[in-house]
């Protein structure tokens, strides 16, 4: 047995393979790596569990969302409040339950409205979200220089993200290939063709867009110590809106894995960009997705898939199958 | 039996009647054609079959239940499956998924997915397209994608289809492999209400047709009647026979 027919008909172990890998990888980090990388990889970690839950909703169904960032700052805010009160796995559960309620209630308003304009009350709300829960904040419970939270133990930091991020995959993992992932496509394939093959269309949007914004609030809740620094307007920066969409987009959102490569990128880039070229790091985003969407309009796996097909080693594999089916 | 029933059925769009007062029935088994001009009202008596529009007056019966309020979805599960005139696929699955979603969603109780993939791979099979059950819908002709579509409101598992202009944008050979088609399903045991434009299919596989005119009725009868009906000659076919023989 040579390599290409070992690699084609051991595809899936060989995926699982490398999944434990970087799971391992992951794990042990925080034994050896020194803290700024550690804190790198707890924020792709955070940016990873925004992009595949938006693109679980809001890939699938062309529901384009701009409400990330509230669903993520309602989280923040959450620990900002009941940091010390609360252990913290309760605070998390919080966050993301307070985020689905919203959610529910964006979705019941919402989710009847088409295409653009699903997307700009979306924005808006993040908008208005902000504003009040500053005012309400400062002005009313007398918060007016935000909330101060203690330092996080870097490791343990990355190890509650870490959790997050494999609930959330294998959930939406899960989904995706249940008859919930059919439900999501054939919304955004046509809507009333779904409508009409027996789904209940409006009530699948909100149910599938609040467990979506579930993992967003709690992933703000984890991330919340990370800010130090809280208050309204820094947990609702619209920013967190766009990030997820970049990197959704950017990875490819025909494949599950593609928002998690897209995360990698983009949340390795936003931190050293940040750095080095402070506010300019928006402009190298920006050019990267035009890039992106002229060239790769299906993201990082597209283009691996569109390689596959034409690369001698994709007919290699090809061929060893076709000699597999002829031994067969 | 009669399967479905409208009485008074009324469609306003503004001022304008789309469909005014029309009663009309569709008897278990039949297959009942509905003809009539651009704009005589054909698609909109579906969409207010199927649920996709409210009626403004009047009501339709299934079985006995009344249809009035129910929503695309309810309609559906109630055995009500339908196909569209521009034609409505999930450009973004495989062939195989599109009937699926239909065999998973469509019957009213919730059927567990080795069943729904059984329902979907029979459906496919019936409609005679298994080779491309695993190819891009995408890169169909037309006349399989509106297979597939038939395939889809097949594995809902209806006992009324309603067929809305099968037949459009079909080369002859297709048209008559359609026409095939249709027989088969009643064969089957399911009732066929379908709109039509090409009148060598409503004529040769009808029972019954009606025929709508500035969304009136103005004529019903057996293919012949209709044929010799000198309001629907003069309305319609007069225009159609020059054109099409």
């Amino acid at each position: 047995m040579d390599i290409t027919s070992f690699i084609s008909t051991h595809r899936k172990l060989l995926a699982l393979g490398f999944v434990l890998l970087i799971l391992i990888f992951l794990a042990t980090f925080p034994l050896y790596g020194n803290e700024y990388y550690i804190n790198l990889l707890t924020t792709i970690l955070m940016y990873t569990v925004l992009a595949v839950s938006w693109a679980m909703f809001s890939g699938a169904t062309g529901y384009m969302s701009l409400a990330t960032a509230a669903f993520f700052g309602i989280g923040i805010m959450a620990t900002a409040f009941l940091e010390g009160t609360l252990p913290s796995p309760v605070i998390i559960v919080i966050g993301g339950l307070l985020s689905a309620a919203l959610a529910f209630l964006i979705g019941l308003v919402t989710l009847r409205l088409k295409g653009i304009y699903f997307t700009i009350f979306t924005f808006g709300f993040v908008m208005f979200i902000s504003q009040t829960a500053y005012y309400i904040d400062s002005h009313i419970l007398g918060n007016a220089w935000g909330h101060e939270l203690p330092l996080p133990d870097p490791g343990m930091l990355h190890y509650t993200m870490l959790g997050l991020v494999v609930v959330t995959l294998l959930a939406i993992y899960f989904i995706r290939r249940s008859r919930y992932g059919l439900v999501l496509l054939s919304i955004g394939g046509n809507e009333e063709a779904a409508e009409h093959m027996g789904i209940n269309t409006t009530k699948m949007k909100v149910i599938l867009f609040t467990i979506s914004s579930a993992f967003m609030g709690a992933a703000g809740a984890i991330y919340a110590p990370a800010l130090v620094h809280v208050e309204a307007r820094i947990a609702f920066n619209v920013f967190n809106s766009f990030v997820p969409i970049l990197m959704a987009i950017f990875g490819g959102m025909g494949q599950f894995y593609g928002p998690v490569i897209g995360a990698a990128v983009f949340g390795y880039l936003d931190r050293t960009l940040r750095v080095e070229l402070a506010e300019y790091f928006m402009l190298v985003f920006g050019i990267m997705l035009v890039v992106v969407i002229m060239f790769l309009p299906n993201g990082i796996t597209g283009l691996i898939q569109s390689l596959q097909k034409t690369r001698p080693i994709a007919k290699l594999l090809h061929r060893g199958k076709e000699e597999q089916h002829a031994n067969t | 039996m009669r399967i479905l029933e409208g009485q008074g059925v009324t469609k306003n769009f503004g001022g304008l009647a789309a469909v005014s007062h029309v009663d009309f029935h569709i008897d278990q088994g039949e297959i009942v054609g509905l003809i009539g001009p651009n704009g005589a009202g054909k698609t909109t008596l579906f969409n207010l079959t199927s649920g996709a529009l409210p009626l403004s007056s009047g009501e339709i019966t299934f079985k006995g239940q009344k249809l009035n309020g129910l929503k695309p979805h309810r309609v559906c599960k109630i055995g009500i499956g339908r196909t569209f005139q521009e034609i409505k696929i999930f450009g973004n699955m495989p062939v195989i998924q599109n009937v699926l979603v239909g065999a998973f969603f469509g019957s009213p109780n919730r059927i567990s997915a080795a069943d729904a993939a059984r329902e979907a791979s029979q459906a496919l099979e019936f409609v005679g397209l298994s080779a491309m059950a695993g190819d891009s819908i995408q890169d169909l002709t037309l006349a399989n994608q509106k297979r597939v579509e038939v395939a889809r409101a097949l594995a809902t598992r209806p006992e009324l289809l309603l067929l809305d202009e099968l037949m459009a944008g079909l080369n002859p050979a297709e048209v008559s492999e359609a026409m095939e088609l249709v027989t088969k399903i009643r064969d089957k045991g399911i009732t066929i209400f379908m709109v039509e434009h090409v009148m060598k299919a409503i004529m040769g596989i009808c029972e019954r047709i009606m025929v709508l005119h500035h969304g009136e009725k103005i004529a019903e009868g057996t293919p012949r009647e209709i044929a010799a009906n000198k309001k629907v000659i003069e309305i319609y076919l007069g225009e159609e026979t020059h054109a099409g023989s």
